[in-house]
């Protein structure tokens, strides 16, 4: 585990509802997170040190729309800022990392991001190689579709699987305020289903969503004065897996194996974990790749199955584990953010309660 | 704790040019990559972590394109995350690279630029996805002729800038534009673009990437190679539209400098730093940006043009690579600012070397001239002014 020069905690979090299409703009979105965070925390927003947002432009469908962003952080007067073109979760590790030099003291980080007005599948495939796979339209629905189809083919899982996960994805959502989708699914209803990308069926993909959150995180002494429930980080690391589908095992995470050798995963209990299980079939493969067992609750929020807001997404997921410590539902857990299709960029955050 | 000590270790140019057909994006970015490493001494085994920037994505139509390139890269089983701030970018990335070593939790990194201009339109992109768009050469142009009404300017500043930059790309055989025979009068006498920007007061359109190893100072010592320290780095955004806005001194461009200057206790920009690499893709912005980041007063930038003050020999050499006007891989071109300052205080610059040059800065600006990104390495890791 990677020994760090400072203690850093999430002071406080925003996020807006799951929503199958907000009819606004993606600042008007984000302002509302912002501004949560700042009330939260009772600081001028002049006086964070620094501010870090996670968004995407092919989503937006224009280049250069984070720069519309930064409306709602309030760039006047000027202000020290910077932009990865990821989820909000790898400016939440940019973030991290910054603090650790130990020469400011707290860092506002955002991710957004609205698929609605696009078509996801037809975007998402010029993620892919340029010359090989983008042209053929490799999406992401039928990369997940690979990857189902090699679990079922190595034995690691059955379509009833996918299915379990689903319904209980969906029946945890029930108790999330912010969730899209929710419900009581039996798993024969589900299988019931016809495919959309065999073996898949609709819920075994996300629904389409757009979505913000942000949070601030602070060192230690200051996260001691700005809250008096600090939800420590205790280690952040991402790692990546080759492009190219034929050179991967796609039913591991190798991964996310060294990422949760990189944060001490199991140097404590792993009570809760939020992960970004985009398709069902990824949340047997990371659980397996976690070296998670029946102790570990997955998902209470539901995840990213009842709600995906692609760009926020991740850092939804930080904080909702960030939320379950704080209210006492666990001590300590994982949240999990991917990029890429079918698992190939994996992000773990190690979070712990205080006290 | 204190920023743990961070140096460029290894410098890495692939050349500029109007289409690199003989290069994937992968190849491109590799040729830089692989170049850097050898300077360094290094592997890529040696990589703890990589960052990688470039302008927008549509500019070579490939989305999230560090999950593309990761092999290319080495970056598999890695941490890489990607940078995007506009045309600061690649000052930017730099900066970013230098926050996972300052952090102590990466020992040495990779960081990359690019971009691959003639894969796509430049100038649809940036004008934000409109056809038809006025470009950034439409943006920028009021805004030169609000300065020259200010500062009294007179109109051959631009055409000199535009002269100096290009003699000195012929020292520079990465630089895509070579013009041994430009002078003031082909300047002069090439078309109008946007008034009072001729043809060849612009940038070119540019296939490129660039690419450095940064390292603590541990890894710096047992490197052999010589360092270029960053003792200090800073940006600044502001909104690009508002009423009251001083577009042609922007007030996040003067903040960032003077973040950039206070850290290492520089009062006197025009005596204590030696050279610079200012981020200039139109003429005029050399003697804005030595206003507008204060190494001149206000007014006196073009003076120091005109005196041939930044000129290589001259008392405050600017843009000793060519610059921006010389070559313009959009993503990269902050990057390369950076790495060019650092060629500088290394003593690795061959024929444009500023002989004796202990302090430099790198810089880029992005979006509506309202993103700010500057580096400063220094030959010594502790330097007194």
């Amino acid at each position: 585990m990677v020994s760090l020069a400072e203690d850093v905690a999430i002071v406080a979090f925003a996020q807006t509802a799951s929503h199958a299409h907000f009819n606004d703009s993606e600042p008007a979105m984000i302002m509302p997170c912002v501004n949560s965070v700042i009330e939260q925390v009772g600081m001028d927003r002049h006086d964070i040190d620094f501010t870090i947002a996670g968004s995407c432009d092919y989503l937006s469908g224009m280049p250069f729309a984070f720069v519309m962003n930064i409306d709602a952080v309030g760039a006047w007067p000027p202000v020290y800022e910077s932009h990865v073109e990821m989820d909000g979760a790898w400016a939440l590790f940019e973030g991290f990392v910054r603090l650790q030099s130990g020469d400011i003291d707290t860092v506002l980080v955002s991710g957004s991001g609205k698929c609605s007005p696009g078509s996801y599948r037809e975007g998402f495939s010029l993620q892919t190689d340029p010359y090989v796979h983008a042209p053929i339209g490799l999406d992401p629905r039928t990369q997940a579709g690979f990857q189902a189809q090699a679990l079922i083919a190595a034995g690691k899982a059955t379509e009833r699987d996918f299915a379990e996960v689903v319904a209980r994805s969906h029946a945890n959502a029930k108790a999330n305020p912010y969730a899209q989708l929710s419900g009581d699914r039996s798993v024969d209803d589900l299988l019931a289903e016809p495919y959309v990308q065999q073996p898949l069926r609709r819920l075994d993909c996300p629904p389409t969503s757009d979505g913000a959150a942000a949070m601030v995180i602070a060192r230690a002494d200051k996260a001691r004065e700005l809250s008096d429930n600090p939800v420590w980080i205790r280690a952040v690391d991402h790692r990546i897996e080759s492009h190219h589908p034929t050179l991967r095992d796609l039913t591991d995470s190798p991964s996310v194996r060294i990422a949760a050798e990189r944060v001490g995963l199991h140097d404590g209990p792993v009570d809760i974990a939020e992960l970004t299980v985009t398709y069902s079939p990824e949340e047997i493969i990371l659980r397996d790749a976690l070296g998670l067992n029946g102790d570990t609750a997955v998902n209470p929020s539901g995840g990213p199955l009842t709600g995906s807001p692609f760009m926020a997404v991740g850092l939804t997921r930080v904080i909702e584990l960030a939320r379950a410590i704080a209210n006492g539902d666990g001590r300590r857990g994982v949240a999990h953010a991917s990029s890429g299709p079918a698992l190939q960029q994996n992000l773990l955050c190690v979070l712990e309660g205080d006290g | 704790m204190a920023p743990r000590p961070c140096a460029v270790l290894g410098i890495g140019q692939t050349k500029y040019k109007r289409r690199r057909d003989d290069v994937t994006l992968d190849g491109l970015v590799r040729e830089a990559t692989l170049r850097a490493l050898e300077d360094a001494g290094a592997t890529f085994d040696d990589i703890d972590a990589i960052v990688i920037g470039k302008a927008p994505d549509a500019l070579e139509g490939v989305m999230m394109p560090l999950l593309s390139l990761c092999d290319a890269l080495g970056a598999i089983g890695k941490p890489i995350h990607r940078v995007h701030t506009a045309g600061s970018v690649g000052a930017s990335t730099s900066i970013s690279a230098v926050n996972l070593v300052e952090s102590g939790m990466y020992d040495t990194v990779l960081t990359v630029a690019y971009e691959k201009q003639s894969e796509g339109n430049a100038t649809w992109a940036l004008s934000g996805g409109k056809s038809g768009g006025q470009g950034a050469g439409g943006t920028f142009a009021p805004w030169i002729r609000n300065y020259i009404a200010r500062s009294k300017a007179p109109e051959h500043i631009g055409w000199m800038v535009a002269v100096k930059d290009r003699l000195n790309a012929l020292k520079n055989e990465y630089a895509h534009l070579h013009l041994p025979d430009i002078s003031i009068e082909k300047v002069r006498e090439s078309p109008m673009l946007w008034d009072p920007l001729h043809f060849l007061e612009s940038c070119p359109s540019s296939d490129g990437a660039a690419a450095m190893v940064l390292g603590n100072d541990d890894i710096a010592r047992k490197s052999g190679r010589p360092p270029a320290w960053v003792i200090s780095h800073a940006k600044r955004t502001e909104f690009g539209q508002f009423p009251g806005r001083d577009t042609v001194r922007p007030q996040a461009g003067v903040e960032c400098s003077e973040a950039l200057y206070r850290k290492v206790g520089i009062t006197n920009p025009r005596e204590q730093i030696d050279c610079a690499e200012l981020y200039v893709p139109f003429s005029w912005y050399e003697p804005m940006w030595l206003e507008g980041h204060l190494i001149a007063e206000e007014g006196e930038g073009w003076k120091m043009t005109d005196a041939g003050d930044t000129e290589l020999g001259g008392s405050f050499p600017v843009n000793m690579s060519g610059g921006v006007l010389s070559s313009n891989p959009i993503g990269a071109s902050g990057m390369i600012r950076c790495l060019e300052a650092a060629n500088q205080v290394r003593g690795t610059a061959g024929e444009y070397q500023v002989p004796g040059a202990k302090i430099s800065i790198g810089h880029a600006y992005g979006g509506a001239a309202q993103y700010y990104a500057m580096w400063m390495v220094s030959s010594e890791l502790n330097p007194v002014f």
